[in-house]
């Protein structure tokens, strides 16, 4: 059920949630989180999608705050709800804002915050500098962004590092998980062996690459390379060198990938490129702070641009 | 900078902080015996196609099946291939799909076939050289037990139950274990001949159900109900497993074991020590096991068996708008049999905790509907401020935990009814774990043969944990025994008169779920 309400105000809209629940339940019970989406006009649907998949597993409340096209001069709000089957295992509320409003997300969105429950903010596309000081940031406990979707994916990781505080967490690198779960895997099979360098290869403005080979460079405390190719899809290629040998993990068509090993038989796997509600999914399972996170993007991301550029000098 | 050190202990990419690094099975194999089965179609190959999916499981994953058909492996394949696309959770991609296929095998053989052994143990050496698989292999044994003891020693013949170096051969049995006490000694005599009992893996499928370990959350995670947790606030438990089927196509698996065996003797009686024990120390399997063994120790049956169990066989009626047969009308079953579908037993815990607090256990099938559950049910307040006839509709506090189906937590309490008077009456606060969650949630058998090819045991009943359900089974069943042919109920309701009769006696009553 879709139901529209333009030129209303959110005291309006929380008592039509209200309404919706006494009238037929048509609200999911035991939700565990209320997800915020900052999201521009054009992404609104890409958004609820992704939302409403991950709703299935963490039933929540999603707001989508966009700022519209509208007049610039008149404060205007249209919001728009959508439960049942329009809705994922929850509601969508999006709320569609003009004029000097554009400008006061936060205060657009508090009136509909679940009690109680933890807040989580999303931007699928661009986000703000500093995310914690952001008005909507930080409201929540966990901040969201995505910097493949960015404009200039490799320097908003960055931008981000240097402004990272705890509670942040970007997309990218939810996207590298079962990557992270193959290698963890590979190096603990005999022969155990330091691994001396890592060469990470994919996807220029990928940033998944960036911040697998930080991690790699961080725990292993070796080099790592990122090597960009052209027309790549994501990371195609991850190689850890040691000794008597090297691992090689390759994913040429972005489906399967072929894992080999000096003196072993080829093993291949099904790892397709993750979807976007597959990482939003696993953002959502936990909202303590990652501390790995932290400390890949605050120390190890320096490690692999340092690298990069004794390669380059 | 020194490169970190890796060893088999001390892997530098893993870190007990990184809580979304997965755990990943090594290289290794499984091999299915009985994989013409319902269970492996319906349950097993589904579950180890979501594995796949959910990329749990190792780069060069290898299923063998070993069956009597005449298959080659794309026969097998295709077999995989239907019951796969049927009944897994997780939506079908082919890519996952191509590189499970890669790793299917079949061996054709009975298991006394010394040959097909043969075969198989070629097959799974071929794996280790073309897949990887590392030399590791889990055996499933979906198959009556009557064949474990052969199974198991053509394994050990034909060197398959023996690992090499640095890798591990794991065995996994499926319940019944046994009969009673001695015949699950012997079973477990003849396997651990065989395999060591941390190889050893008893699969009792409630234990790898979400809600199952949800109950450890619930008691352990939260503040609030542990210090209601006993006999000062706690009346009795009642834990119900019933089913609205009949025995259908099991009638000869079914006659002689019947309800008690099937179903109290582990998954009732595992949740009872879910329920009842202690706090682990953490939740290690060792922890774990330590506490669920002291609280089936302390399980004390009555004295007099007569008064506080009860027994049932289901007769013709109409069920639901469906005329049904009764138990001993079913085809191809034994018109004289004496084993009952519905079993009840009072059960008391003899510690501080629990003393005079039972413990009811009842379990059948063609009752109401199908339903597992755990009530808790507190005790009367001890004082009512109210005028009485005012509170009369004021049932006793009681938490309910269902296992399946509709997941989740019922609380119920008393409140006021609208109106001027201070009249209160029972409502429910309901906690729906299964609404939102389930769907994405894993089934039982994932995390269970994850478990086993991690070779992580704590959600696996131990032998002493089998041995210890006997114990308190046994002298229930003796006593049946002694006693002719159990009491017949229409199907469709909630058991013999004898089981109400067995509550009304403490003064107390079942819930209807």
């Amino acid at each position: 059920m879709i139901i529209d309400m333009p030129k209303t105000t959110t005291t309006a809209v929380d008592k039509r949630l209200v309404d919706l629940r006494d009238e037929g339940g048509a609200v999911a019970l035991g939700r565990v989180l209320t997800l915020v989406v900052v999201a521009d006009e054009k992404d609104v649907e890409l958004a609820v999608e992704a939302a409403n998949d991950a709703s299935r597993e963490h039933p929540c409340r999603v707001l989508v705050v966009a700022a519209s096209d509208g007049p610039a001069d008149e404060a205007r709000l249209d919001a728009q709800i959508r439960v049942g089957s329009d809705a994922g295992a929850s509601e969508v509320v999006i709320l569609k804002t003009s004029g000097p409003l554009r400008e006061q997300p936060d205060a657009v969105v508090m009136p509909l915050l679940l009690p109680d429950a933890p807040i989580v903010v999303w931007w699928p596309r661009e986000a703000p500098e500093a995310p914690s000081k952001d008005p909507v940031g930080r409201m929540a406990q966990r901040r969201v962004t995505d910097s493949i979707m960015a404009g200039d994916p490799e320097g908003m990781i960055r931008t981000l590092a240097e402004n990272y505080a705890t509670g942040d967490t970007d997309l990218a690198w939810a996207r590298v998980t079962l990557w992270r779960g193959l290698i963890a895997a590979a190096v603990e099979q005999p022969p155990f062996e330091p691994v001396q360098s890592v060469t990470v290869e994919g996807e220029p403005g990928h940033t998944s690459l960036d911040l697998l080979a930080a991690w790699l460079s961080a725990r292993l405390r070796c080099p790592a390379r990122i090597v960009h190719h052209e027309g790549a899809t994501a990371i195609t290629r991850v190689t850890l060198e040691r000794r008597t040998g090297s691992i090689v993990l390759d994913r040429p068509d972005s489906r399967v990938v072929t894992i080999s090993e000096t003196g072993k038989p080829d093993r291949r796997i099904a790892l397709p490129v993750r979807k976007l509600n597959e990482a939003l999914i696993e953002e959502l399972r936990r909202l303590d702070p990652d501390e790995i996170y932290e400390e890949v993007l605050t120390k190890g991301l320096p490690l692999v641009d340092a690298e990069a550029q004794k390669v380059t000098a | 900078m020194r490169p970190a050190k890796i060893s088999a202990e001390h892997n530098p990419l893993r870190d007990p902080r990184d809580l979304r690094l997965p755990r990943i099975a090594g290289p290794s194999g499984l091999v299915i015996f009985g994989v013409t089965g319902d269970l492996s179609r319906k349950k097993l190959m589904p579950a180890v196609y979501d594995l796949a999916n959910r990329g749990l499981l190792p780069p060069g994953f290898a299923l063998t099946g070993f069956a009597r058909r005449d298959w080659e492996d794309q026969d097998f394949a295709k077999i995989v291939h239907d019951s796969v696309k049927e009944h897994a959770r997780t939506p079908f991609r082919e890519a996952t799909w191509e590189q499970l296929a890669e790793g299917i095998r079949f061996v054709q053989g009975s298991f006394d076939d010394d040959t097909a052994f043969e075969n198989l143990r070629q097959t799974v050496e071929k794996l280790d050289e073309e897949r990887g698989t590392g030399g590791n292999h889990a055996f499933y044994l979906s198959v009556p037990p009557g064949a474990f003891p052969v199974v198991v020693s053509q394994l050990q013949k034909h060197g398959l139950s023996t690992p090499q170096e640095g890798s591990w051969r794991r065995v996994v049995i499926e319940k019944p274990f046994g009969h009673d006490l001695e015949s699950a000694q012997e079973l477990d005599a003849v396997v651990s001949e065989v395999f060591d009992q941390e190889s050893v893996f008893r699969i009792d499928h409630y234990l790898g159900k979400e809600t199952v370990q949800n109950l450890l959350a619930l008691r352990f995670a939260n503040q609030m109900f542990e210090p209601l947790w006993n006999a000062h606030y706690v009346d009795h438990v009642q834990i119900t497993m019933a089913e609205d089927i009949g025995i259908g196509g099991r009638a000869g698996y079914y006659d002689g074991i019947g309800a008690a065996r099937d179903v109290i003797q582990n998954h009732l009686l595992q949740l009872l020590a879910l329920v009842a024990m202690e706090e682990p120390v953490n939740f290690d399997a060792q922890a774990l096991r330590a506490e669920k063994i002291k609280v089936l120790s302390s399980v004390r049956l009555p004295r007099d068996l007569g008064r506080h169990t009860a027994r049932g066989q289901y007769a013709s009626a109409w069920q639901g708008g469906e005329k049904v047969v009764g138990f001993l009308e079913e085809e191809g079953f034994n018109p004289d049999s004496t084993t009952e579908t519905f079993a009840a037993v009072r059960l008391d815990i003899d510690n501080r905790r629990w003393a005079g607090v039972p413990f009811y256990l009842r379990t059948g099938k063609r009752l109401g509907r199908r339903v597992t559950e755990v009530a808790v049910v507190f005790k009367k307040a001890p004082h009512l401020p109210f005028e009485s006839s005012l509170a009369s509709d004021l049932g006793n506090n009681a938490l309910v935990i269902r296992v399946q189906p509709d997941e989740g937590v019922t609380l119920r309490f008393g409140a006021k009814v609208p109106g001027t008077a201070m009249e209160v009456r029972d409502v429910t606060m309901d906690f729906g774990y299964g609404h939102s969650f389930t769907e994405s949630s894993p089934e039982a058998y994932e995390r269970l043969i994850l478990d086993v090819l991690l070779g992580d045991p704590p959600l696996f009943p131990t032998r002493e944990e089998v041995e210890l359900s006997w114990k308190i089974l046994d002298p229930v069943i003796d006593y049946w025994a002694g006693k002719g042919k159990p009491e017949q109920y229409p199907a469709g309701t909630w058991g013999p008169p004898s089981a109400d009769a067995m509550m009304a006696r403490d003064g107390r009553s079942w819930r209807r779920p």
